[in-house]
């Protein structure tokens, strides 16, 4: 049994399409680790063996009859907290939402659901997604399994540890600014933030309406195509979601990489980037050079206005989409107030934590009269150009490389005093969600303390399958992402 | 001092859509409370809205109506402020980039053939959706709120200040309250809140260049209620400047009850909305293919058909206005004439607008609902014109047919036997008959009474119990008489 928890999911189909293990021996499998590991981690915040195990007697059921099957049935994963899951409690990491249990499942729950995958549970995550380390959640930090007095990033923080931990093989991210890839990096996993439009918003708690985009999150990224497979496609629900044809994401997994030409950001390997990092990501760059790759420098000469511009836009959509929890129909109400206005301030002085206060004080103030031109106007200007630096360093290259993160895992405590220091995580995964290209990071060795370092992807607009071709074959070459944290055996 | 009214109006139409703009939920009035709001409507977590097509082509359809441009571009905002009927902390509206842009209403100001035209210009026309409703009361001390209401498709039509009067107001808000209706895009229920306006009135000495400063009364649901409100509020904006007070703006309620309009909030209170481009729905995009769409399926325009009804059916202005009041109105018009043939449009209006009006009128009925077809009185003003029944005939006949007694005009003649007798041989012996049965009376008008004529004209149409033509007893009474 212990081999699958290492596994990789086209094994687990496999072992379960042979009858070797039942989805319910698998779910219970996890279920045993997350008892055993998740005090320890704090990755889980709601698990409910009693559905779980439903589900997996549910999917075992398929698997016997042989109707209803996908390469993906009766194999567990977890959602972030941030999806809304009927009858499971929805916190999005928030005491606004402690007790929230959604009457409806997200689009992308739905979705996986109905390829007969096995819920394990709810995962932790910065409050409202707004954070780089998992520190801002309500129900407490989540530890990096590589280190527990380190953070595992965020804000699906959850999701990473989990996956690094083998408490789940799989689960479910959301990336506003980095949010998939920068834990990925962290904690030493593969994870992938799609195009925007390409997985459905819909049951996903907004943060950023124009930046949000789900994604999947796993050990490689074969096994993250499998994912998407599943989550993504139209939904008539999401006015954003995009109408195309369905694709297959591991169509392209076995092309050799002969002739790829990896675009490399000047502005990416400049100052900024630990050392540690930057000789990981350059071992990686070499390796590919070997599969028959090319390098060429490119230029993203507006993405050092990425951070600034991005925590104009984030915060001010969010200031507006957390307007409705407000305690006048679900969430966290204060128990005393005089008058409307008292219950209003109370509810969300008492519900909301200091980050997500802080982003919308910001995004409120960067909307008031006499400052949206100066502020919010601006800041879609700076969006527009950074895309467009995109669009002409695409002429070069066919994907582009980079660092995820400009650091390994830090200490808790670390950067939380100093916000700005915390948004500067994100330096390099921001832009592409400015731009709403896809990005990813898979493991590419480890750095300073023996932490995991990120490699970054950045695909062309709808380059999945193209950025999935380039992780796999690297995969196919190292081992980074087999290793396993020790602490967790 | 003489002063000059300044009024522009804001006028919320709800669209007769199937259902909400931004959900699936059904918009119909009167369901208990909460039972048409969606997960979408309560602005629950995670939920997104999705544009409804048919609020769309009622925009358009507006638009086309009012000779305004339809942007090819326009963008859904959020409008945010806190309130519990509110769900999202925001309201989706259109800010910056409406869809319908000018374009403007021709309004007739006063009654009869004295009314004044004016042309009303339109700002411009923009979708958004409704809020919920609060309610105060039956909750001991606690406010309910009721969600049916919340994401109703609503089409904000806002006008320049051009109206110079409370009747102009209501002229302009009686003209738009039937063209909504006539394009079929809102019910224009005002009881139920379908169709509810916003009056923004200053005053300001006459020949001055500058407007004054506004208030805005809010939520005039009645065309009586716009009257006297606006009414009041000019008197007492012109008593306060006059006792040398200076009028602030501010936003204002009409209380029917009393009267009177009184200040809701002050200019200083007002909300920053914090507008901006709502990232969850993409800018509305209206390709001149659709639009082109839309107009093929729209009816003819009041303007245009009360043109064609002057020249085709020879109506003045005032009748052919009148006919086109209501699509059904006109409808049953051009039906009714063009069964009683075109020569006999004029008879047809005027049973329309006489007879047919008052009698609907008196049954508190809409003309679709009338028990007599367009058809049934094109039958009885055909007889009129062809001598076969007399005017006061006529209106036998219509009674008749009005209480289903008999299937068409012919029919009830016969069976009552009121064709009009045009047998002159006939109609001779029976005025010798009354000559001789009222010597009196023609010895009197012999003597020169006018009146006394009158007398045997009708003693004549008695004894022939109204089926003869009185042209037809005049003149052979005169000839009799040796007049």
């Amino acid at each position: 049994m212990s081999d699958l928890i290492n596994s990789s999911l086209r094994e687990l189909s496999a072992a379960l399409a042979a009858k070797k293990v039942s989805a319910v021996e698998l779910a219970t499998l996890f279920l045993d680790r997350i008892d055993k590991f998740n005090r320890a981690l704090n990755a889980f915040i709601t698990t409910d063996r009693a559905k779980t195990l439903a589900q997996a007697r549910n999917a075992d059921e398929k698997l016997r009859v042989g109707a209803d099957v996908t390469a993906l049935t009766g194999i567990p994963l977890a959602h972030k907290d941030i999806f809304c899951t009927r009858g499971w409690r929805t916190t999005c990491g928030s005491k606004m939402l402690a007790n929230f249990v959604s009457p409806y499942d997200a689009n992308v729950v739905e979705k996986l659901a109905a390829a007969g995958m096995v819920t394990l549970g709810k995962l932790n995550m910065d409050e409202f997604a707004m954070g780089s380390s998992n520190e801002t959640s309500y129900f407490g930090p989540v530890k990096n399994p590589w280190d527990v007095s380190c953070v595992p990033g965020g804000s699906s923080g959850g999701s990473a540890a989990a996956i690094a931990a083998r408490l789940t093989p799989a689960a479910t991210g959301t990336d506003t600014g980095g949010s998939i890839r920068q834990p990925a990096a962290l904690c030493g996993l593969t994870g992938l933030k799609p195009t925007y439009g390409v997985v459905s918003r819909y049951g996903m708690i907004a943060f950023a309406s124009s930046l949000d985009q789900g994604g999947p999150m796993a050990k490689s990224a074969e096994d993250c195509a499998l994912l998407l497979n599943a989550m993504a496609g139209f939904d008539p629900r999401d006015s954003t979601s995009l109408e195309r044809p369905g694709e297959d994401y591991s169509r392209d997994l076995e092309k050799p990489l002969a002739g790829l030409r990896i675009g490399l950001p000047q502005e990416f390997f400049g100052e900024g980037m630990d050392a540690d990092v930057r000789a990981a990501v350059d071992v990686a760059l070499t390796e590919y050079r070997k599969l028959g790759a090319t390098t060429v420098e490119v230029r993203l000469p507006n993405s050092g206005l990425s951070v600034p511009a991005y925590y104009v836009i984030a915060p001010a959509e969010a200031s507006s989409n957390l307007s409705r929890f407000d305690g006048v129909r679900y969430g966290h109400r204060a128990p005393e107030y005089a008058d409307l206005a008292e219950m209003y301030s109370r509810s969300r002085a008492q519900g909301f934590g200091a980050e997500v206060k802080r982003r919308i004080l910001i995004g409120t103030y960067v909307l008031s009269h006499g400052y949206y031109d100066a502020y919010y106007l601006q800041a879609q200007k700076i969006r527009r150009l950074i895309a467009a630096d995109f669009v002409a360093a695409f002429k070069q290259c066919d994907v582009m490389m980079g660092p995820t993160s400009p650091s390994v895992a830090f200490a808790f405590g670390a950067k939380s005093a100093d916000p700005v220091q915390m948004y500067l995580s994100d330096i390099y995964t921001i832009s592409t969600n400015l731009a709403g290209l896809p990005g990813m990071s898979l493991p590419c060795g480890f750095g300073n303390n023996n932490m995991p370092v990120g490699l970054q992807i950045i695909g062309n607009w709808f380059g999945e399958a193209k950025m999935l071709n380039v992780a796999h074959q690297y995969q196919k070459a190292t081992d980074w992402h087999t290793r396993m944290p020790g602490g967790v055996k | 001092m003489n002063w000059e009214v300044v009024i522009g109006l804001e006028t919320h139409a709800q669209l007769r859509t199937q259902s909400k703009i931004f959900s699936g939920s059904s918009i119909a009035f009167g369901a208990e409370p909460n039972v048409q709001a969606s997960a979408v409507d309560i602005a629950l977590p995670g939920v997104l809205p999705v544009l409804n097509r048919e609020a769309v082509v009622c925009a358009i359809k507006f638009g086309l109506a009012v000779g305004a441009k339809i942007a090819p571009r326009s963008v859904f905002a959020r409008k945010n402020y806190f309130y519990p009927d509110l769900p999202k902390g925001y309201q989706i509206s259109q800010f910056e980039i409406p869809v319908v842009l000018g374009g403007g209403l021709n309004i007739r100001v006063g009654a009869g053939e004295t009314a004044t035209e004016k042309f009303v210009h339109l700002t411009r026309a923009h979708l958004e959706e409704d809020a919920g409703k609060s309610l105060h009361e039956d909750f001991h001390g606690k406010t309910g709120i009721d969600l049916n209401r919340a994401g109703t498709p609503l089409l904000e039509i806002v006008t320049e200040p051009d109206m110079r009067s409370s009747a102009e107001a209501v002229a302009y808000a009686k003209a738009l309250h039937a063209l909504v209706q006539w394009i079929g895009i809102c019910d224009g229920n005002m009881q139920e809140g379908s169709f509810r306006c916003d009056a923004n009135v200053s005053v300001r000495p006459t020949g001055q260049k500058e407007f004054g400063t506004r208030r805005e009364i809010k939520n005039l649901n009645s065309f009586r209620f716009m009257q006297q409100a606006i009414d009041f509020e000019v008197q007492w904006q012109i008593n306060e400047i006059e006792e040398g007070r200076a009028i602030r703006q501010a936003t204002v309620l009409f209380d029917p009850d009393s009267g009177e309009t009184r200040s809701m909030r002050s200019k200083e209170d007002a909300h920053d909305y914090r507008y901006f481009p709502d990232p969850d729905l993409l800018p509305l995009e209206i390709t001149a293919d659709w639009i082109a769409e839309v107009k093929r399926g729209m009816p003819e325009l009041p303007d245009a058909m009360t043109a064609r009804f002057i020249v085709q059916y020879g109506l003045s202005a005032y009748d052919a206005a009148q006919l086109v009041a209501t699509r059904d109105t006109a409808r049953y018009f051009e039906d009714c004439a063009a069964a009683a043939g075109l020569e006999n449009a004029k008879l047809c209006a005027n049973w329309v607008m006489g007879e047919l009006a008052a009698r609907l009128n008196k049954e508190g009925l809409e003309i679709a609902a009338a028990p007599l077809s367009a058809q049934q009185l094109a039958g009885i003003i055909r007889r009129i014109a062809d001598n076969t029944i007399s005017n006061k005939i006529a209106r036998d006949v219509f009674e008749a047919l009005w209480a289903g007694d008999g299937k068409d005009a012919d029919a009830v003649i016969e069976a009552k036997g009121w064709k009009q007798i045009t047998d002159s041989g006939a109609l001779e012996a029976l005025v010798d008959e009354v000559l001789a049965a009222n010597q009196k009376s023609v010895e009197e008008y012999r003597a020169g009474k006018e009146k006394a004529f009158n007398a045997l004209v009708g003693q004549t149409m008695k004894a022939t119990r109204g089926k003869a033509n009185p042209q037809q007893v005049t003149d052979l009474l005169k000839k009799k008489l040796g007049a």
